[in-house]
């Protein structure tokens, strides 16, 4: 004969298994963390070398479209902001490339940083536009404006999150677990606002400035296939090969869609 | 009368909320209130008016209009159980009660769960359906229903090719509305930019599942067309004398007319918001409109002729 299952057992098991799960959960993340901080760093700085170089634009550089914040009052009295989705700078350079070796570092591990990497929403846009994070290192995401955000983080490989920011200066904190280039940022509130993360398990990544220029410091020898991301206007690759204490230069050009 | 005029303001305020949700995914502001019954933690009904901005304004109206549209069907449903004498008719009451909590729920779920495509699908095919229950019991409580349409002591005349007709009919443009919500979920609004053509051609060169999703609804338009030019035709060609088929089967022809004018204003205007949105309700009304001539069409499957409205409702 079987004996029925009572509630009581199944919310029991139900609730063992839940708190078995989220402590699991946690202890993994925590050991996760302790692991990353317990990585010494592999690179010798006596024969490490750089990458550096510029990306460019070329073609006519187009306008940049102011945003129409009406929808929020607030936002609207920010003043007149314009997209960032192509910048170029006086000469030519391309703002907001996202470059990062993409392959050629093998299985080797860096430690990754405590500090957090700061967002911030800053007159109803994402400040940086652009940015990196390595994978494990929390992102901390604040408000500096006095209305209602979302942040809406849109991964592929990554954990999807949404959550409310009602009140500013209260940190929301995330972590992204995998590498991943790159993780769209968006507000559903405000929908000009946007952002791109680039996730990575290694240091080696940098973010255009206005005048295009990048440098990837700190690179052991060794031969690197370098990818330039744009958010527009796709990516490109480049392999490069240092030797010890090499400072190489390569440039990407972008042209208009 | 009262309880008919209720059902009517009931099915109406439906189709105003088919309106606004329709916004909400026109507008891509189904996340922008993260959190679900409340809303960036106050208590839905106290968000100050002042934060309902940007995404806000459409995804919370929406909710205020859902609660008010649940509160009427939980006094429909209750007026029903107290007062309406068919058990058929009682029973629609409670299963478009059933019918609206599942479609908040699923609406909740679609919001935490980050709009999963099956869930939201289902929200918008429950809409259409919440709609249909509240018109049914309009309908079903109207003085031209309780008295079956009978004028002059004639007996309704059975019709078994509209019977069948009307039922394929809306059974497709129920269809059709599905197609559509799938397409709008899988954001394929605009897998074909062009209209009438597909890419300049009949059939579209080349596939994606965006394409196929969106051809889908475009082929479905057509069968669509054909079935309600056939049910219409079969009125206006055998029942000319009878209002109570002809009236729907005129709605219907001028509805599918602006829903296929709305259709391809949705794709040329680059999915204007209200086009958009315009394009999901009158969906809705064409499947009521048809939803109503079939079931007049099927009269004599219901409940007898009773003399007096009064005593009915």
């Amino acid at each position: 004969m079987v004996r029925p299952f009572k509630k009581s057992t199944a919310a029991a098991v139900l609730a063992l298994a839940l708190g078995v799960s989220a402590c699991g959960s946690t202890q993994q993340e925590a050991a996760r963390a302790a692991d990353a901080a317990a990585v010494t760093d592999p690179v010798d700085p006596a024969t490490a070398g750089s990458v550096t170089g510029r990306i460019s634009f070329e073609g006519a550089v187009p306008r940049p479209t102011p945003i129409k914040m009406a929808s929020d009052p607030i936002c609207e009295k920010q003043g007149a902001a314009v997209t960032e989705t192509i910048v170029v700078g006086a000469d030519g350079g391309l703002k907001n490339v996202f470059v990062y070796v993409k392959d050629g570092l093998g299985n080797v591990r860096f430690p990754v940083p405590a500090a957090p990497v700061v967002l911030d929403q800053k007159g109803c846009r994402y400040v940086p536009h652009v940015f990196g994070v390595r994978a494990g290192q929390p992102i901390e995401i604040i408000s500096s404006d006095p209305t209602l955000h979302n942040i809406h983080a849109i991964p592929q490989a990554n954990r999807e999150f949404n959550t409310g920011q009602p009140v500013p200066g209260v940190p929301h904190r995330h972590t992204f677990s995998t590498n991943e280039v790159m993780v769209p940022f968006t507000c559903d509130v405000h929908r000009w606002m946007s952002a791109y993360v680039g996730v990575l398990d290694h240091p080696f990544y940098s973010v255009t400035s206005e005048a295009g220029d990048f440098e990837l410091r700190g690179l052991p020898p060794g031969t690197y296939t370098i990818e330039a991301w744009h958010e527009k206007l796709g990516t490109q690759t480049q392999t490069v090969t240092i030797a010890g204490k090499e400072a190489r230069t390569v440039q990407f050009s972008f042209k208009a869609t | 009368m009262l309880l008919h005029l209720f059902a009517a303001l009931v099915a109406v305020s439906t189709a105003i909320l088919i309106f606004a949700g329709g916004l909400v995914t026109s507008t891509g502001s189904g996340l922008s209130v993260p959190d679900w019954p409340n809303t960036y933690g106050w208590f839905m009904f106290s968000f100050p008016l002042d934060k309902m901005v940007g995404g806000i304004f459409y995804e919370h109206s929406h909710r205020l209009i859902a609660s008010t549209v649940g509160f009427l069907i939980v006094v429909l449903a209750l007026w029903l159980w107290r007062a309406e004498p068919r058990a058929w008719v009682r029973r629609l009451g409670y299963i478009a009660l059933a019918a609206v909590i599942t479609q908040g729920i699923l609406g909740g779920i679609t919001v935490l769960w980050l709009l999963p495509k099956p869930i939201s699908i289902s929200h918008a095919g429950l809409a259409q359906l919440v709609f249909c229950l509240t018109a049914t019991i309009a309908l079903a409580t109207s003085r031209g229903w309780c008295q079956a349409y009978v004028r002059g002591g004639a007996t309704l005349r059975d019709d078994r090719v509209l019977r069948q007709i009307a039922i394929a009919t809306t059974a497709v443009i129920y269809a059709q509305i599905i197609a559509g919500a799938t397409m709008r979920h899988n954001q394929a609004g605009l897998a074909i930019p062009d209209f009438p053509l597909a890419f300049g051609q009949l059939i579209p060169p080349l596939w994606d599942l965006k394409i196929a999703f969106h051809f889908a609804h475009r082929v479905g338009a057509l069968i669509v067309t054909a079935l309600v030019l056939a049910t219409t035709g079969h009125v206006f060609l055998h029942h000319r004398g009878r209002p109570e088929l002809t009236r729907p089967g005129a709605l219907l022809l001028v509805l599918l007319t602006a829903q296929i004018t709305l259709g391809a204003l949705a794709v040329l205007s680059g999915l204007d918001h209200i086009v958009n949105s315009l394009h999901v309700v009158t969906g809705g009304l064409v499947l009521v409109t048809s939803l109503v001539l079939t079931l007049r069409a099927n009269r004599m499957y219901f409940d007898a002729p009773r003399a007096s409205w009064r005593e009915a409702a």
